[in-house]
C-alpha cells in the first residue's frame, strides 16, 4: 500500500478508536447514586407510572470498552493497521502454504509408496484403490460418470473394451497427456447417400446386428480402401490411434444406422482433456491403477 | 441526560450514523480499491476475446453466477479440487466480476480446458445426457440465437472508454470474428479460457 494510503487508515483508525472511547464514556450515564428527580423522562402512564433514566448495568457499559481493547489487540496480532504486518506475521497466503506444506508431509509419502509399487499390484491394494477412487470422483465422473460407465461418446471404464490400450503407459498417458480421436467425415469421399447406408450395414454386420447381403458385402472392398487403415482389415481396431473395434458390441456413440450414418457422414471427434497438471505424475498412475481395476472384475 | 442530547437532535443523529456507517467502508474499502493489488492484472492476464466477452455476458444473462462460482478461497480443500485460489489481479477486466456466493453447482473460476468444447455444448444443451444425476437447468436456445455484432462493438467501445486495453484493431474485426457464431459457441468459447492464462494452474 502506497505511504498516503498506510496514513490513511493509521490516522483514520487512532481518530476512530479515539472517537469510539469519547463516546461511550461521553454518552454513558454514571452510577445510581447520581440518580434524582432530574432522571425521570417525562412520560406518565396510569396516572402515576413514570420511567426512570437509570444507567445501563455495568459489565454491559463494559462491553462496549472491552470490544475496543480486542479491536486494539487484533490490529497488533493480525495485519489491518495500514501496512503493519502484525505480530503474529499472519497472512492468508502464509495460512494456505502452511496447510499445504502440512498435507504435503502427511500424504507424500503415501503417493510416493503407491507410486513405487507394481502396476498389477497396485490395482488390487485397497488403500491405493480407496484414494483411486476419490481422485476418479474428483476429475472423472462428470464424463466418465459416477458409475464409471461412461455415456454417448465417453468410454465405459468397467467394460473391457479400451480406446486407447489398457497397459500402464497407455492409461497413464490418456490421463496425463489426453487423447484426442480423429475420424474424419467420410459421406462425400463414399459418394452417395445409399453407399453410407450400406457401409453402416456392413459396419453392423461385422459384429452380427445385421445380415449381410450381397450389396452390404461388395461394401468390404470400400472398407479396406478406406476404413481399415485405422479399423483394420478385419475391422478390430487399433488402439494406438484409438480407433474402435468394431466387431464386438460396444459403440461409444451408438449402434443404430442412424447413428452410425452420423458418425460416417460427419466423423467424430473424441477428446479426453489432459490432466498431468491437475494430478502430477503420482497421481496420475494411482488413478490409471484405478481405472484399470474397474475393468478387472 | 448526555445521550438525549443525540437522541432529540434529528439533525446530529442523522450526521453521527452516517459518520458511523461509513467508517468501515472509507478505512478499508477506499485503500483496497486504490492498491496496485486490485486494479493491475496478474502475469497472463488480458482482456476477453470479442467472442469471449460475449460469452461472459450470455453467463450474466442467463445468471449462471446464481449456482457457480468463480471464486476459489485459499484453502487446500478448494485448491486441491478447482485449481489455485483466486487472485485480485486476475478479475480486473471482469465488470463486474463473477465471485458469486453459491455453489449448487461446481465453482467454475478453473474450468477452461478441464472438458471438451463437445461436452460443453452437449452439457449445455442437455445436461442430463451426459451427467445423469445433474440437476443443472437446460439451455437449448443458445444454441439458435445469434450474437449482435452490433451490440457488441458498442460493449468493446464503451470497455475502452472505461480504460480496459482494446485497441481499435481489435475493435474493428470483432464483428468478423463473432459473424455466424451462436450464443451457444460464445460462452463455450467463455469457459474454456475461465483460468487458462495464468502462469500456472495448479
Amino acid at each position: 500500500m502506497p505511504a498516503f494510503w498506510h496514513w490513511f487508515v493509521v490516522g483514520l483508525t487512532v481518530l476512530f478508536i479515539i472517537w469510539c472511547i469519547w463516546l461511550v464514556s461521553w454518552s454513558a450515564k454514571q452510577g445510581p447514586k447520581n440518580v434524582g428527580d432530574d432522571d425521570l423522562v417525562g412520560h406518565k402512564w396510569d396516572g402515576d407510572l413514570e420511567e426512570w433514566n437509570n444507567p445501563a448495568p455495568k459489565w454491559w457499559l463494559y462491553l462496549y470498552f472491552i470490544t475496543i481493547v480486542w479491536g486494539i489487540g487484533f490490529m497488533i496480532a493480525y495485519p489491518g493497521f495500514g501496512n503493519f504486518k502484525g505480530v503474529l506475521d499472519w497472512s492468508s497466503a502464509g495460512q494456505y502454504e502452511a496447510e499445504m506444506q502440512a498435507a504435503a508431509a502427511t500424504y507424500e509419502p503415501i503417493y510416493e509408496r503407491f507410486a513405487a509399487m507394481d502396476f498389477e499390484a497396485l490395482s488390487r491394494d485397497p488403500d491405493a484403490n480407496a484414494l483411486g477412487r476419490s481422485l476418479y470422483a474428483s476429475y472423472c465422473t462428470t464424463c466418465h460418470g459416477s458409475d464409471a460407465r461412461g455415456a454417448t461418446g465417453y468410454p465405459n471404464l468397467t467394460d473391457s473394451d479400451w480406446q486407447w490400450g489398457s497397459s500402464e503407459q497407455a492409461i497413464t498417458t490418456s490421463i496425463y497427456d489426453g487423447r484426442t480421436a480423429v475420424m474424419t467425415p467420410w459421406g462425400q469421399i463414399l459418394g452417395s447417400d445409399e453407399a453410407v447406408t450400406n457401409m453402416a450395414k456392413y459396419v453392423r454386420s461385422l459384429s452380427g446386428l445385421e445380415e449381410a447381403d450381397e450389396t452390404v458385402q461388395a461394401m468390404q472392398q470400400q472398407f479396406t480402401m478406406y476404413c481399415s487403415a485405422c479399423h483394420m482389415a478385419d475391422g478390430t481396431g487399433n488402439q494406438l490411434l484409438g480407433a474402435p473395434n468394431l466387431t464386438d458390441d460396444v459403440w461409444l456413440y451408438g449402434a443404430s444406422i442412424d447413428t452410425i450414418r452420423t458418425t460416417i457422414n460427419e466423423g467424430r471427434n473424441g477428446q479426453m482433456p489432459p490432466h498431468g497438471n491437475l494430478l502430477g505424475e503420482n497421481r496420475a498412475k494411482i488413478l490409471a491403477a484405478y481405472v484399470y481395476s474397474l475393468a478387472q472384475n | 441526560m448526555r445521550h438525549e442530547v443525540i437522541e432529540k437532535s434529528m439533525n446530529l443523529m442523522i450526521v453521527l450514523i452516517v459518520l458511523a456507517i461509513s467508517i468501515g467502508g472509507i478505512v478499508e474499502i477506499i485503500p483496497l480499491m486504490m492498491s496496485s493489488d486490485a486494479t493491475e492484472p496478474d502475469e497472463g492476464i488480458s482482456v476477453y476475446s470479442p467472442l469471449r466477452l460475449a460469452g461472459r455476458d450470455v453467463y450474466v444473462r442467463e445468471g449462471c453466477y446464481n449456482c457457480h462460482s468463480q471464486m476459489i478461497r485459499p484453502f487446500r480443500s478448494e485448491t486441491e479440487r478447482y485449481g489455485p485460489y483466486t487472485t485480485a489481479g486476475e478479475t480486473v477486466y471482469d465488470r463486474p466480476f463473477q465471485f458469486g456466493s453459491k455453489r449448487t453447482g461446481p465453482d467454475l473460476a478453473r474450468v477452461g480446458g478441464r472438458y471438451s468444447d463437445d461436452w460443453q455444448r452437449l452439457h449445455l444443451i442437455d445436461p442430463r445426457a451426459l451427467v445423469p444425476e445433474s440437476n443443472m437447468p437446460a439451455y437449448p436456445w443458445l444454441a439458435d440465437r445469434q450474437i449482435d455484432a452490433e451490440v457488441l462493438v458498442a460493449k468493446l467501445e464503451t470497455l475502452q472508454f472505461l480504460g480496459d486495453p482494446y485497441t481499435d484493431e481489435q475493435i474493428a474485426a470483432a464483428a468478423a470474428e463473432v459473424a455466424g457464431k451462436t450464443e451457444l459457441d460464445a460462452l463455450v468459447a467463455y469457459l474454456q479460457g475461465l483460468g487458462t492464462n495464468r502462469s500456472h494452474r495448479r
